[in-house]
């Protein structure tokens, strides 16, 4: 029971932050706001990757002669790559955020709805 | 074990940042949380032995992402967000529910670092057996990422190039701003 | 721009260590951490103290728009030039093996090539994303 509780709450914890950074996408009418938490959420799927690599005793996947075990770098690389895009599309998503700023004059979503059923 | 006991610490301490990103209203606030929150994630890469993983997520979390937050606010001139009441029911439930089933689904899965769990024994040992001999590189992050999923990466550079052309096409001004409206019969 | 000069020393003093770690992370990448992605954030990265501590004029004087789109441009046509001298070479799309005489020694030069791509992508679209949302918020 320990060896289980002790394996898996790395994972659970990291589930908790995904689902706060959902609460806050989702909860939060700010544009700003949800773009903080979408990157909340992502970089707990992130860790959740990173923590299926890591191997007990193992060390960073470099070979040297000193070591025999390493940790997984399937998904080092997976997330090394998924990092740097979500920062570019990251601020793709800043952008549509200025531009709906100059349009609407306001950053809060149930404004913008608002504006766009009166039309 | 002291790896692990220095991982939960660090997550418990993301958790609090994560609440605390939340809970704030005050936006330049959010931003910094923001910058700190990604320097103890890339603290937690550290511990999970991925260090290529750490310093991206360093220099990209801390130092690009915080800094495009900040000018959006700066651009946007907002500061602080409307406050709301009380909790969102809805949000609240489809969270509690998608954490539940994560939970179950993480319920089957092999201890954190057990060496022989299914994802170590197909092809990451294959990676690790002969990536050094076959590419001539011992990093073997280096080795997978360049060589063996060439393709994938080149996909990636790509989203990265795009998105640099959508932000430009988005922001860059080439001609007086349109006030809302006009914007129908310019075109 | 700001006035203060511990800032202004401060940065004169780190500028060259950030280009130099970028450039160590970018060419030894294949021994220790590090690779293109990494070493283009670390570079932009500088460029943006530059730019925070000295104005966004004097960064764009160091680094024209025209120069960071090209750069761009160039970087994934790096990448897929590799892929397609490949192929020249007799091999298939993105398989090193055929570009030097050994398969393993042409690996390495064609991890080192597409790292390279990498890294000038990575970099010039970051900062064009950077001058990009500065100069946004100037011209309100």
């Amino acid at each position: 029971m320990t060896d289980y509780i002790l394996g898996h709450i790395n994972y659970w914890i990291i589930v908790l932050l995904m689902m706060i950074g959902l609460y806050t996408m989702m909860s939060m009418p700010n544009l700003v706001k949800k773009m903080a938490g979408m990157s909340v959420f992502q970089t707990g799927v992130i860790l959740l990757y990173i923590s299926l690599g890591k191997v007990e005793g193992g060390t960073a996947p470099i070979i040297d002669d000193g070591y025999v075990l390493y940790a997984n770098p399937l998904p080092q690389v997976l997330m090394l790559t998924a990092i740097v895009v979500g920062v570019a599309t990251t601020a793709l998503g800043f952008a549509l955020i200025v531009r709906i700023k100059e349009a609407y004059g306001t950053l809060e979503e149930d404004e913008i709805a608002a504006m766009d059923d009166s039309e | 074990m002291i790896s692990l006991v220095i991982d939960i610490v660090l997550l418990l301490f993301l958790v609090v940042m994560a609440f605390a990103i939340l809970r704030m209203h005050h936006l330049l606030a959010v931003a910094m949380l923001f910058g700190l929150y990604s320097l103890l994630v890339a603290g937690v890469f550290t511990v999970l032995d991925a260090p290529d993983v750490a310093f991206t997520e360093a220099a990209v979390g801390t130092g690009i992402s915080t800094v495009l937050m900040l000018a959006t606010l700066a651009a946007t001139r907002s500061t602080h967000e409307r406050r709301r009441k009380g909790v969102a029911w809805m949000p609240l439930c489809i969270c509690i529910a998608t954490g539940a089933l994560l939970i179950y689904g993480i319920h089957n899965m092999p201890n954190l670092g057990d060496p022989t769990a299914p994802q170590h024994t197909e092809v990451a040992k294959r990676f690790i057996e002969s990536g050094q001999a076959e590419t001539g590189v011992p990093n073997l992050v280096t080795a997978v990422l360049a060589s063996y999923r060439g393709f994938d990466t080149l996909g990636e550079v790509t989203v990265v190039f795009t998105a640099g052309i959508g932000v430009m096409l988005l922001l860059v001004r080439r001609e007086k701003p349109r006030i809302r409206g006009e914007q129908h019969d310019a075109k | 721009m700001t006035q203060n000069s511990i800032l202004r020393t401060i940065a004169k003093f780190l500028l060259p260590i950030i280009l130099l770690y970028a450039f160590y992370v970018q060419f030894h990448g294949d021994y220790s951490p590090g690779g293109g992605f990494q070493a283009g954030v670390i570079f932009s990265s500088a460029f943006l103290l530059y730019a925070l501590v000295f104005g966004l004029d004097a960064a764009a004087k160091v680094m024209p728009d025209w120069v960071l789109s090209t750069v761009a441009c160039l970087g994934v046509l790096l990448y897929a030039g590799t892929g397609i001298a490949g192929m020249v070479f007799g091999g298939e799309f993105l398989n090193y093996s055929t570009l030097a005489s050994e398969p393993v020694a042409g690996q390495h030069l064609g991890i080192i090539l597409i790292e390279l791509g990498v890294g000038l992508t990575v970099a010039s679209v970051m900062l064009i994303i950077f001058f990009t949302f500065a100069r946004r918020i100037r011209t309100q």
